[in-house]
């Protein structure tokens, strides 16, 4: 415990409780406290907070610590003590009961053929084992399948995105091979399987003689980011987001109108916080001649999130954050909300079903993929 | 295991020690999941009935076919099964008259994840079986656990992890348990 509040700087709280007034779950009801599982942390082992039902209600959405005076790392507690919880068999009560965490644990076990490219059509140029560049896809096909009641194509943005890689004179590597990328139960604290998710994807990338890794999720880019690097030996890819990309090769896109005009664009908690990343996928949807974006109430760095990141998490207070969300989203009379990860995808479109709420908030949402791609000369 | 067999057990017990003596080189472990009201009942039929069949199977009773969501089937090929049996009543049936359609949605989307995760798709099966058609259940059993026993083994299967498959713990489920 020592060692866990010395390493997230839990230490340097000194109590102001700006985290829980930040807290998206705290200022719709929920228990959640960020302030009192930092100080029950400091208080050592008998107040171990990694006993508290209310862990596993945290977004890990990083709000709380944009706003932390004392730079303590609240998200990187919450995963420590999750994974205390987790080793101790506290296991968390996972939405749609823990399907989605089956399958990211099959995948870690490993020993099938997955059937995960049944999007990939000919128009689309893609090398199955080397080349410069891997495309990691991400799981929208196992989402799309999964959730067949929202009428979604999250796998569209991984199509799109394969299209502005082409564009961009880019054959990437789409492999086969691919798994999860172990998000998820790292944040849910199963450590043991994201390690093995992680060993054989970072093997699968050093294969393929890559030096970048784009992906369109913003989970997957924060996990090859941040959480991959000590599984990597010797040449370290270079990874990015697909805007981090765009914005990179921005001279490069030839864009035309395409019929879109006012649009908003929701920050994923993923790439906006954990990876300060919010003027690329602005400065590319404004580039799209015709399209004008409308901002919401709050924005970047002080955005909501979707409030089902890690599939750890859905309750009453989940569905109050995407309502709330999707209100401020219909107040900037944009027609489209585009988003840069799948998963605010699936939860605001979930949220979207409320009977009660469906006919308020109702929105068409796109990934950023998916707009800058119907706009490519 | 207790010896002292309850007159339902009793049958598969029996069937049990004969086909240990033929020694099939692989014997799947098959998780069959019934309704209270009809494929239970049609299991016990079978077993009152001392319809002989084979006993590699584990079964899960739920109130109503339309209970078993994905995540008890995933949950189960997680844990190594290696095949799952979905079973209900008949359409028209079903004790709470809609439940066996709402099976069948989660099925098809479970077989959907299923074919994405490379499991083979034979692995996976949903049967209507009555309360009455005990001679019906040992059949799909037996067609159903020489079909996986073709397939082969799970890639997930923990061979030593016999009796870890657990039925996940959600909202409803506790709620069911209480």
């Amino acid at each position: 415990m020592q060692q866990l509040v010395r390493d997230t700087n839990a230490w340097a709280c000194y109590d102001c409780g700006k985290c829980t007034a930040t807290c998206p779950v705290a200022r719709v009801g929920g228990l959640l406290s960020p302030r009192r599982h930092v100080l029950t942390a400091n208080l050592g082992e008998e107040t171990d907070p990694s006993r508290d039902d209310t862990l596993s209600s945290c977004l890990t959405c990083g709000l709380c610590e944009t706003r932390c005076p004392a730079e303590v790392s609240y998200t990187g507690l919450v995963r420590r003590l999750r994974e205390a919880a987790f080793d101790a068999k506290i296991e968390p009560e996972c939405p749609h009961g823990g399907a989605l965490q089956s399958v990211m644990r099959m995948m870690a076990k490993g020993g099938t053929q997955q059937d995960r490219l049944g999007w990939l059509t000919d128009g689309l140029k893609t090398d199955p084992k080397e080349g410069e560049v891997f495309l990691w896809t991400g799981c929208t096909g196992y989402y799309d399948a999964f959730f067949p009641e929202f009428d979604m194509k999250t796998v569209e943005g991984t199509k799109a995105t394969v299209r502005i890689l082409n564009h961009l004179g880019i054959t990437p590597v789409v492999s086969p091979e691919e798994r999860c990328c172990g998000h998820d139960l790292l944040w849910n604290g199963d450590r043991e399987s994201f390690e093995a998710l992680a060993r054989h994807n970072v093997e699968l990338v050093r294969a393929s003689e890559a030096w970048m890794v784009v992906t369109p999720c913003a989970e997957c880019a924060r996990t090859w980011k941040i959480d991959y690097e000590p599984f990597f030996e010797g040449r370290v890819p270079q990874v990015v987001h697909l805007t981090e990309l765009l914005e990179e090769r921005f001279d490069d896109l030839r864009l035309k109108a395409n019929g879109m005009n006012r649009v908003t664009y929701q920050d994923p908690c993923r790439l906006c916080r954990h990876m300060g990343v919010h003027e690329a996928p602005r400065k590319v949807l404004e580039a799209i001649p015709g399209i004008e974006l409308e901002e919401m109430a709050s924005s970047r760095h002080r955005a909501a999130c979707c409030a089902g990141g890690t599939w750890g998490n859905c309750d009453r207070f989940a569905k109050r954050i995407q309502i709330d969300r999707l209100r401020e989203a219909r107040a900037t009379g944009a027609e489209v909300l585009v988003t840069a990860c799948p998963k605010c995808q699936i939860h605001f479109r979930c949220a979207m079903k409320d009977p009660n709420f469906g006919s308020e908030i109702s929105i068409e949402m796109l990934d950023v993929a998916e707009v800058v791609a119907s706009a490519l000369v | 295991m207790t010896d002292t067999p309850s007159p339902r057990a009793a049958p598969k017990k029996k069937k049990a020690a004969t086909r240990k003596a033929t020694k099939p080189a692989f014997d799947p472990r098959i998780v069959v999941f019934a309704c209270n009201w009809c494929s239970y009942a049609g299991a016990d039929t079978a077993g009152v009935s001392r319809i002989q069949h084979q006993p590699h199977f584990r079964m899960i009773r739920v109130m109503c076919s339309g209970r078993i969501q994905p995540a008890f089937v995933l949950r189960a090929f997680e844990k190594g099964a290696d095949g799952v049996l979905v079973s209900g009543c008949h359409f028209g049936d079903c004790h709470y008259i809609f439940g066996n359609e709402r099976a069948v949605e989660q099925f098809e989307k479970t077989m959907k994840v299923v074919k994405l995760l490379g499991i083979e798709e034979g692995r996976l099966r949903l049967e209507w079986i009555s309360a009455a058609e005990g001679a019906r259940f040992a059949e799909v059993i037996d067609e159903f656990t020489d079909q996986v026993r073709a397939i082969g083994p799970s890639p997930f299967a923990l061979r030593d992890a016999i009796e870890e498959i657990e039925v996940p713990n959600t909202d409803t489920g506790a709620e069911m348990e209480a």
